[in-house]
């Protein structure tokens, strides 16, 4: 029997966002079983829904990440108000995608930027992030806030978006799309990222499905998996069509978030072509009795809000379940057979959003 | 890649400016619906308690009875339900953060005492605190 | 826009097994298993997806009942029910990688489980 030894990965580590704990079972440097632990941030937010209003708790349920938080926020409305049978106007819906898909701008961004720091490419990682601050300025001139918008409520949006403030969004991202074109060859391209990435921690698409991947580690292995192709919000009504690559590896889970970003600066442009006048939100009346799962696409996968309610205007329960919860048993499937030095860069693709795994 | 690509682009880094802010020096980007701090308009006020019961942090406490309006800074999360609850719009958000300090931050204001009840005389507009 | 179709389907304990092996059969892959407390009994909903038809198996347990675990059908459902043992104290037995209640680490052990706790702060204080 072969000398096995247990090496902890985590709470603290540099190139984790957030703290996760995996004990990595070692067989003379080769990963043979990881063993997760989540728990360090557990704020238990879902219990807190007894406790404060419907209506309020929109705010709440934004502060449960803090990279995917306009999301989150609007998939609840989204389980509201399908509860209480509400239609948010046309308006309303196109300024929540141009958020939704700013906020995944921002959250890939930062994750290319942690990539390049994991590998050790220090110029690359400041590079992105520099990029990331250009989508940032444009998110807090709209709704108030950096990472924690504030801006969507139940039956529509708070603050709207005048005309001349769209036309200098899109020339604004026109200005910065040949920078961010120039990332995305660096990560394709370059000999160093694919050095490090290339054949490392692959997951087939038969693994994918079973184990319940979801979001960019899916689409990575080849698995045709997005919720945006279901058309919520206004995304029926600007055409589009998920990113895949056929490899499984670590380089593609990069390449996907990578080119969706460039996809999201499309979507934006057409959006604002096509955005209808109007108000921007309905009135809400009484109280949600019923109950409904929303399922809409976070910039890490497919997020679920479940809300059952029955006539109060505190709601009975409610449910989500993010997608890097989803996405770690198909981690633990990815870490056998990685050497140790090679851990870091694998656990980083799954994007560990553990504010939003343990809420 | 081509000629000289980075020689260039070295260059260009010695020889312009920083990319960052130098912040404190130059204050922070801020704009007009940027999010920092709450503030009352004392006067307006009814004390009527519907921001303390929709906050959602819990950091306002109304009384009634002595007419006081006070919050806890740090408890805060600017959210902004409490401006768009109040009934009379006394409540407004400030674009600039509030300075970092270290124990409690409960800031305290008094309100005006009552004004007069008989509609026909005239109401004295007393400063508040 | 793609409607999706959401349908709850209620069973008994005993055949949770029997449904969720021929849903592995038709290539349906695992969404979510979520638990809601009612007061006096707790309903579990399993949910079972190819594409946008969203079916759920519903099953109502009390406290105490012994609820058979589907992680030998569906390698990755370990980690949903980690977190129903660990958050709300059911018991679900012979799950195929099982942390024994240290999956997710709390303070106050089963914090889901009851009403829950409120603490008067007193003014200008520390709320720990």
């Amino acid at each position: 029997m072969s000398n096995r030894i247990v090496v902890p990965f985590g709470p603290q580590h540099p190139v984790l966002p957030e703290p996760i704990h995996v004990d990595l079972v070692l067989e003379d440097e080769r990963v043979v079983e990881a063993v997760p632990s989540i728990g360090y941030v557990h704020r238990g937010l879902e219990k807190l829904v007894e406790k404060r209003d419907f209506k309020d708790y929109v705010l709440i349920a934004e502060r449960i990440c803090g990279i995917c938080s306009f999301t989150h926020s609007v998939t609840y409305c989204n389980a509201i108000e399908h509860i209480m049978g509400i239609e948010v106007p046309p308006r309303a819906q196109f300024i929540r995608t141009i958020w939704m898909e700013y906020s995944r701008m921002h959250s890939h961004l930062l994750w290319l930027g942690l990539a390049a720091d994991a590998l050790g490419f220090e110029n690359l990682f400041m590079n992105a992030w520099r990029l990331r601050e250009e989508i940032l300025d444009d998110m807090e001139a709209t709704t108030g806030g950096r990472v924690i918008q504030g801006s969507s409520k139940v039956g529509g949006i708070r603050l709207d978006i005048p005309d001349e403030k769209l036309g200098e969004m899109v020339d604004h991202l026109k200005k910065i799309r040949p920078l961010l074109e120039e990332s995305n060859r660096i990560f394709t391209h370059d000999n160093t990222v694919r050095h490090r990435m290339r054949g490392l921690g692959v997951l087939s698409e038969k693994d994918a499905w079973d184990l319940g991947a979801v979001g960019p580690t899916a689409r990575g292995s080849g698995c045709d998996m997005d919720v945006r192709s279901s058309g919520y919000s206004a995304y029926g009504e600007l055409g589009f069509k998920p990113v895949t690559f056929p490899h499984g590896d670590c380089l593609d889970r990069c390449l996907v978030r990578s080119e969706e970003v460039l996809a999201a600066v499309d979507l934006v442009e057409r959006a604002v072509a096509k955005m209808p006048d109007g108000p921007i939100e309905e009135k809400v009346k009484g109280n949600p009795t019923g109950e409904y799962f929303a399922f809409t696409e976070q910039p890490r996968g497919e997020c679920m809000h479940y809300v059952k309610a029955n006539g109060k205007k505190n709601i009975v329960r409610h449910r989500v379940r993010t997608p890097t919860f989803t996405n770690i048993p198909p981690l633990v499937k990815m870490l056998e057979g990685v050497e140790l030095a090679d851990v870091p860069v694998v656990v980083l693709t799954i994007d560990p959003c553990i504010g939003c795994a343990e809420r | 890649m081509t000629l000289f690509a980075m020689a260039k682009r070295a260059l260009a880094n010695v020889t312009g400016k920083p990319a960052t802010l130098m912040y404190p020096a130059t204050p922070a980007k801020q704009y007009e619906v940027s999010r920092g701090h709450i503030i009352i308009a004392i006067e307006d006020c009814i004390y009527c308690g519907n921001c303390q019961r929709h906050c959602v942090s819990q950091a306002i406490v109304v009384d009634r009875a002595n007419r006081t309006w006070e919050v806890d800074r740090m408890r805060c999360i600017i959210c902004g339900v409490c401006a768009e609850v109040c009934p009379k719009d006394c409540i407004f958000i400030e674009p600039d953060y509030h300075p970092s300090t270290v124990g409690p931050a409960t800031e305290f204001v008094q309100g005006p005492p009552e004004p007069p009840k008989p509609p026909k005389e005239e109401k004295t507009a007393e400063a508040a605190e | 826009m793609i409607e999706q179709k959401h349908t709850i389907i209620e069973i008994a304990v005993a055949d949770l097994l029997t449904k969720t092996e021929e849903y592995h059969a038709k290539g349906h892959r695992l969404v979510q298993i979520g638990c809601t407390p009612l007061g006096d009994c707790y309903e579990i909903n399993y949910t079972f997806t190819t594409s946008w038809d969203f079916e759920s198996l519903r099953i109502t347990v009390n406290d105490g009942d012994e609820i058979p675990s589907i992680s030998g059908i569906y390698w990755g459902a370990f980690i949903y029910e980690n977190e129903i043992h660990d958050l709300f104290g059911l018991t679900v037995t012979d799950i195929n990688i099982d942390f024994q209640g240290h999956l997710i680490h709390t303070r106050v052990p089963t914090p889901f489980k009851n009403a829950p706790a409120v603490t008067k702060v007193p003014k200008g204080g520390d709320a720990s």
